[in-house]
């Protein structure tokens, strides 16, 4: 694959011999993530996040295999089995917490990896793939945390279970009939508890399967780069081993840190008090909201208050919502700038960080109840959301002249090294 | 193609929301059971925060004498077993014979039918009523919640818990009749709609301490709130001095990893 300077992989010792001729998965690793994949030499902090996204899907597929022997996919006793899991399992309160927690720190890594993507034009040619199969991976990973968050039959399991299936019935005729067959009935309830349990179990492992792919299809361009321009000759890049083995491993000990300070010190500060109580169908809670991963996307459908053009309100909510995400598909032609990174982007680079606050403004929005100033912030957060990628975004890559650009990242590199030293020595 | 189809699909959407903005009321329906309504008090417990917390075990077990006198009457507290209570400084004697003064359901083993035996420490905190529909008869068709839990299920948590207990009142003068509590409701300003079907369940001297202490309202509901934060999460304490090993552990192999990667980049301008 990439570049002809890669390092060759030449076994050895006879047994790694034998092992490439037969299967060589040694090959293979040493290729992708080892001494032969050459990768630019000047990534900063933001490329650790594809790394941590991958080791927080394995925490959840772990921790989650575990949590499968003691839990119970069944309505009369799904609670009961996680608080036997809390109290009675070995080590279960920590195997759970870690889950719960896993979850949260998967889509603040995968949010930070999103928002990279966003700055340094990641999603463009010839990385296209690679964004697009991102896309599929974060959808597959809405779906597979909105399941697990039904597991434990609690209130806020039951009810969003409930809203979010109900987003079904806003179609026009086939709606109802839809909800109903996924739920397996007329509200959520043992049913829809199994099928949602096999399916979290399942589709972890889809994600892996597109994750493959993700870093497949990333590893023929090779890496991007904080300058945005591609690798042109050896002493552009370095080996991924050592020095991005041991800057993702640096990576991952900050992570665990944060996961870890969050799962043992404050494990249910990102959750609801009301999940502690048992899912009850004839008890509605008071202010029904969904985990925080979803409350930006929750507020854009909360948005729409009006019926227009024969579609009524809540219709117009779930598209919005549905859209919000899958406008990202088309990204890489909605933007036709041929500069990647926002660093030379004057322009671009201030409407990326509109959207930055924009979308923590949805999300806060999305907690609060339906009442004012939410309602009318909401609505103007999300007029900007999809003015910035459908109006301006294709605006300012056309209007927007770009700022100087080095010949190659070398240039970049040996350029930021000479102001640091001139400056350090100003100092001195 | 993209951009002109993308371009029409969004002013489709800004449209729709701009319409919205000039239709939705800007002002709120006013909710006069808001300004009456008051943010729980805090309680500061010994299991409180993450700076050497502990069980306060004497106070745990004035709380679980709390909660077997008075709370028990309503409310059952079906996550817990009595051999759970070792963590409150009970040795094993004294949980099987705390165990044995509690009657559970069991069958007659010649016959058949239905019958009670003594309590024994493997068995759970027995509930008050024989299902949910007996609870509510007795009540006023109001259902007292499971307890074991109540720390964690509710907005406040321990804070809203002693506040609710100790929050009984008479009803303010400028209270509108429409907020006044009807027959078999009590006001509570910190209960969400003000009114509580639940009597003030604790009077000074209600239980008397076996190591002294002034058997108050608040101090009854001090120490059944802190039994209750230990229902809730018995592993609490344990969660976080495993938390603290854990972290430290994790500090000296983020420094260790730090260090490497310092060395392996030494060379390479980045």
């Amino acid at each position: 694959m990439s570049f002809p300077w890669a390092k060759p992989y030449e076994p050895t010792h006879p047994l790694m011999k034998w092992m490439d001729e037969k299967l060589p998965i040694p090959r293979l690793v040493y290729n992708a993530t080892g001494p032969g994949y050459p990768v630019p030499r000047n990534l900063n902090y933001f490329w650790n996040f594809g790394v941590l996204a991958g080791a927080a899907l394995m925490i959840q597929i772990i921790t989650g295999i575990v949590l499968a022997m003691h839990y119970a996919a069944n309505a009369s006793v799904a609670f009961n089995s996680v608080e036997h899991i809390m109290r009675d399992v070995n080590a279960g309160w920590f195997i759970r917490y870690a889950h719960m927690n896993g979850a949260s720190m998967f889509f603040i890594v995968v949010y930070l990896h999103i928002f990279r993507g966003l700055y340094y034009g990641s999603y463009k040619a010839p990385r296209e793939m690679v964004w697009l199969l991102g896309v599929v991976i974060f959808l597959l990973m809405m779906a597979t945390a909105f399941m697990g968050y039904v597991l434990p039959w609690g209130q806020m399991s039951f009810w969003g279970a409930q809203v979010i299936t109900g987003f079904f019935s806003a179609i026009p005729i086939v709606g109802e009939p839809v909800r109903e067959w996924l739920l397996g009935g007329f509200v959520p309830d043992n049913a829809t508890l199994n099928r949602f349990f096999s399916l979290h179990y399942l589709l972890p492992f889809v994600i892996l399967g597109v994750i493959i792919l993700h870093i497949w299809a990333l590893h023929i361009p090779g890496s991007s780069n904080p300058t945005g321009i591609e690798v042109k000759d050896e002493q552009d890049t370095v080996p991924f081993h050592p020095y991005y083995t041991a800057k993702d491993g640096f990576g991952v000990g900050i992570f665990l840190l944060i996961f870890v300070a969050l799962t043992f010190f404050s494990p249910n500060t990102l959750g609801h008090a009301d999940n502690y109580i048992p899912a009850n169908s004839l008890s509605t809670p008071a202010h029904i909201v969904p985990e925080w991963y979803f409350l930006p996307f929750y507020a854009i459908l909360k948005a729409f208050t009006f019926n227009f053009l024969w579609i009524d309100a809540k219709l117009w909510g779930v598209i919005a919502m549905f859209a919000s995400i899958a406008l990202l598909f088309f990204l890489p032609w909605l933007d036709s700038s041929p500069i990647k990174s926002s660093n030379y982007r004057p322009l671009y680079r201030i409407f990326f960080w509109i959207l930055v606050v924009d979308v923590l403004l949805l999300g806060w929005c999305g907690m609060q109840p339906a009442e004012q100033p939410w309602v009318i912030l909401s609505q103007l957060g999300a007029i900007y959301y999809f003015a910035h990628f459908l109006v301006i975004l294709p605006i300012v890559s056309r209007i927007e002249r770009p700022l100087p650009m080095p010949n190659s990242i070398t240039e970049a590199v040996l350029a930021k090294h000479a102001t640091d030293t001139s400056s350090a020595s100003a100092t001195a | 193609m993209v951009r002109p189809l993308g371009f029409l699909v969004g002013l489709g959407f800004i449209t729709a929301l701009v319409l919205a903005i000039f239709t939705t009321p800007l002002s709120n329906e006013a909710n006069v059971a808001h300004e009456f309504h008051k943010h729980p008090r805090h309680l500061k417990l010994a299991s409180d925060g993450i700076v050497l917390p502990h069980w306060d075990k004497a106070q745990l077990q004035r709380g679980m004498q709390v909660y077997k006198e008075v709370c028990s009457a309503c409310h059952s507290l079906h996550l817990v077993a009595f051999r759970d209570i070792a963590d409150l400084g009970y040795t094993e004697g004294q949980i099987k014979t705390f165990a044995k003064g509690f009657q559970v359901p069991s069958v007659n083993p010649d016959t058949g039918e239905p019958a009670t035996r003594d309590g024994l420490p493997s068995d759970y905190f027995p509930s008050p009523y024989a299902n949910e529909v007996a609870a509510r008869a007795a009540n006023n068709n109001a259902l007292p919640p499971d307890l074991s839990l109540i720390t964690k299920a509710r907005e406040g948590g321990k804070d809203y818990v002693y506040s609710l207990l100790t929050g009984f009142q008479n009803p303010p003068k400028n209270l509108p009749a429409e907020l006044k509590p009807g027959t078999g409701l009590h006001y509570n300003p910190y209960f969400a709609n003000l009114n509580l079907a639940m009597a003030p369940p604790l009077a000074p001297n209600q239980v008397t301490y076996a190591d002294g202490t002034k058997a108050t309202v608040d101090q009854m509901s001090k120490d059944v709130t802190a039994f209750l934060v230990w229902t809730a999460e018995p592993k609490l304490i344990k969660r976080i001095q495993v938390g603290y090993a854990v972290f430290f552990f994790l500090l000296i192999f983020t420094v260790l990893t730090y260090l490497s990667y310092r060395n392996i980049w030494a060379d390479k301008k980045h």
